[in-house]
């Protein structure tokens, strides 16, 4: 049994509460005791665990920039309850087989539910569906399809893949990348990407696709989830198809958040990713999409690379960033001290949403009585120094690093056991290779 | 004097780049005499790592830093390491761990200069001879070096001179360091070419634009044609060869319409009955082979200054 005195949720209420057996037994009004046998939370909010639905894990195939442990290990450190494995794994998470292995890792590294996401096509190539029946119905159970890193870029294979996962209740979560817009692309296109000759990513890419994408979910009434949105354009048509009553939600990564294509000049790679960072009117009209909900939930996009996939020139470098150890405090930076949102909102777009769009049992619950016990506790009152050899995560390419950041995580329950305590992930005993 | 590296045109203050030029001249006076070699960087090693083809700008590296007397090793990534999958770091801590005083870098990747300059890879002075579709800082020294020598040899920069720039802009690092650096020195600079071949965000450029070589012809005092690609076709940048040839090459009619005094450039290898016909390239009018020798003065003084020779009248 784990007893947490004095914490503040998200409603601003202080609370004492008793967790057994997996889930919330007891939850009152504070009494004002310092705790003698339990978690003293005073100065501190108590949040639903945080739900990622977009991670890269790199196992199986690129275990020099992650593994599942490992992986799983950041998102403890940063709040995470459940993550979503992303299927461009070596080999591709396009069968069951796969899909059941991730599984399987992610129940032995125990910090937090891992739940794959099955490719859309064979191979991620565009051309054949894989087989989401079966990965639907694996042990798995996967229902968030998506074919992350490339874009679902032929209109009538998207169109089918929509149709099929109604079947289950499935979700396409599409990375909208027009490519032949986008050949060779390097960063956003626009006055900075002139001026340092890089090919540019232009937004169009983008907004073409989510036009065309939110336009197939209305004709033939399916679920459809736009990855990483980046651009003002993006959330205005997300905005007009929600208005249409069409199925779309949408999601924004911390990085677009915060950061802006300024900081390409130099060309340092850790600033490369795919899609591109945007201009300082994008990353406010993201913040104001996220806040106004037209933009459903965070998620991280954390994508490891090992150190000789940065330390090159910036055409050789890999797209990508880790973030599930900063998500957290880059969204009460740029949305809760903005006043952007308030906690419940945070809670809302970085947990109960994500849990609700990918449907995962047990994540993404208010605190209450009968809640499973998955949860964090942050201090908002204190900030810290992103470090990155101090990273979980087997990777360092954070573009955080140096920064100072506010709140600091530091105990985070998951399914009733503490796996992260004082700011330290528990040490984990593997049983399962990996 | 400059210091450090040299990796755009816009590292170059006014006064800097016009320093540069007049070090340039002096040089060039002296290189013309019977004995064309200073002793000034001896025990120097300039090291030409160049990951693209371009004999024309390595021979002019090579020949300038031999002028001054420095050692020349020419890395060419093809057919060595590099081909073998070496990374640009590990080619850089070689050649800092045999003592490379000055690295002359062209690569295919923009920043690729920088990049050597910012990390702790390599403590070598940098000189950007072209990074990818960024930019050529000495062509553009060169540039203003052949103008102001030819038109603006009395007056302190190259103020009240209006500079057409031809063809590929979108893709070209002539381009961008030449407006950085007349536009710097007072030039008024007008890009012309297809919207296909102008980047997107070239309206914060200081500079006017123009789809249209014949409205700018008659008024310009000099046009520099710059190199147009074929594979640009297949992209279809453009509909056909000739189409361009038509609408944006310098052919005789248009020679015919600059003013007197005009000069034509190009940055070279030309194509010629592409951007630039045959009897235009061949005119009075071109400077293209001064182009191709001020390349070296002003190469050496580059050099010379990166590398804190003693001073040019020391060295006499």
């Amino acid at each position: 049994m784990i007893k947490i005195n004095n914490a503040k949720l998200a409603d601003n209420s202080v609370v004492d509460l008793e967790i057994d057996n997996g889930v919330i037994t007891k939850l009152s009004k504070a009494a004002g005791s310092k705790s003698v046998d339990g978690i003293d939370a005073a100065g501190k909010i108590l949040l639903p665990g945080l739900v990622d639905l977009h991670t890269h894990l790199r196992e199986p195939g690129q275990e020099d920039a992650e593994t599942v442990l490992t992986g799983s290990q950041a998102a403890a450190a940063g709040g995470y309850t459940a993550i979503s494995s992303m299927a461009n794994s070596n080999p591709v998470a396009d069968t069951a087989g796969v899909v059941e292995q991730i599984y399987r890792l992610g129940k032995s590294a125990g910090l937090c539910d891992v739940n794959p996401i099955g490719a859309v096509t064979m191979g991620l190539n565009g051309e054949q569906l894989a087989e989401l029946g079966a990965m639907a119905d694996s042990i798995a159970q996967v229902r968030v399809f998506s074919d992350d890193g490339k874009c679902v870029a032929d209109p009538l294979i998207m169109r089918r893949a929509l149709e099929y996962v109604k079947t289950f209740n499935g979700v396409i979560a599409q990375h909208a990348q027009e490519p032949r817009l986008t050949i060779n692309a390097q960063m956003n296109e626009g006055s900075v990407s002139a001026r340092i000759g890089l090919p540019g990513w232009p937004a169009i890419a983008e907004e073409a696709i989510i036009a065309r994408d939110i336009l197939l979910a209305e004709h033939v009434q399916s679920r459809l989830h736009i990855c990483h949105v980046t651009t003002a354009g993006g959330v205005d048509l997300i905005r007009w198809a929600k208005q249409r009553g069409i199925q779309v939600t949408a999601e924004v990564t911390p990085h677009h958040l915060l950061l802006t294509d300024e900081l390409v000049e130099n060309y340092d790679p850790i600033y490369k990713v795919n899609p591109p960072l945007r201009r300082e009117k994008d990353v406010m009209a993201l913040r104001e999409g996220l806040a106004e909900g037209v933009i459903d939930i965070v998620a991280t996009d954390h994508a490891p690379h090992p150190a000789e996939n940065k330390d090159c020139e910036w055409q050789a470098a890999a797209f990508g960033m880790v973030g599930l150890e900063t998500a957290l405090s880059v969204v009460i930076q740029t949305m809760i001290e903005s006043k952007l949102m308030d906690w419940n909102q945070l809670v809302d777009r970085m947990s109960i949403k994500p849990a609700k769009i990918a449907g995962y049992k047990n994540q993404g619950q208010l605190i209450a009585v009968g809640s499973s016990a998955n949860l964090l506790l942050v201090d908002p009152s204190k900030s810290w120094q992103v470090e990155r050899s101090k990273l979980n995560s087997k990777s360092r390419n954070t573009p955080f690093h140096g920064m100072v950041l506010p709140g600091l995580i530091s105990d985070v329950i998951y399914n009733g056991k503490q796996t992260v305590i004082a700011g330290k992930v528990v040490k984990v005993e593997s049983t399962i290779n990996g | 004097m400059i210091t450090g590296h040299l990796l755009s045109a816009a590292d170059l203050t006014k006064e800097e780049a016009l320093n540069l030029l007049s070090t340039a001249k002096e040089l060039a006076a002296i290189t013309d005499g019977p004995n064309k070699k200073l002793p000034t960087l001896r025990g120097k090693t300039v090291v030409n790592l160049f990951f693209e083809d371009s004999t024309r700008t390595r021979i002019s590296f090579e020949t300038a830093a031999k002028r001054l007397s420095a050692d020349v090793i020419n890395f060419s990534a093809k057919g060595s390491s590099v081909s073998k999958g070496e990374s640009l770091k590990d080619t850089a801590q070689t050649l800092q761990a045999m003592g490379a005083d000055a690295v002359v870098i062209r690569h295919g990747s923009s920043g690729a200069a920088k990049r050597l300059a910012d990390t702790q890879w390599i403590q070598a002075a940098i000189i950007n001879a072209g990074d990818g579709t960024h930019e050529h800082p000495t062509q553009a020294l060169l540039d203003a070096f052949t103008i102001k020598q030819h038109l603006h040899s009395e007056q302190s920069d190259l103020t009240g001179l209006r500079v057409l720039i031809v063809g590929d802009i979108l893709h070209s690092r002539v381009a961008r360091s030449n407006v950085l650096l007349l536009t710097k020195l007072g030039a008024q600079v007008v890009l012309v070419a297809p919207p296909t071949l102008l980047p997107v965000g070239v309206s914060d450029w200081p500079v006017e634009i123009s789809y249209d070589l014949d409205s700018q012809i008659e008024k310009c005092d000099v046009v520099m044609m710059l190199r147009i690609q074929l594979e640009r076709m297949a992209d279809s940048f453009f509909p056909t060869e000739r189409e361009y040839s038509r609408r944006y090459g310098l052919n005789s009619a248009r020679l015919a319409k600059l003013s007197k005094s005009a000069i034509v450039m190009h940055p070279g290898p030309m194509n010629r009955g592409l951007e630039i016909s045959a009897d235009s390239a061949d005119d009075l009018k071109s400077v293209i082979i001064d182009q191709v020798k001020n390349g070296v003065a002003v190469r050496m003084a580059v050099l010379y200054e990166l590398l804190g020779g003693a001073q040019i009248g020391e060295s006499k």
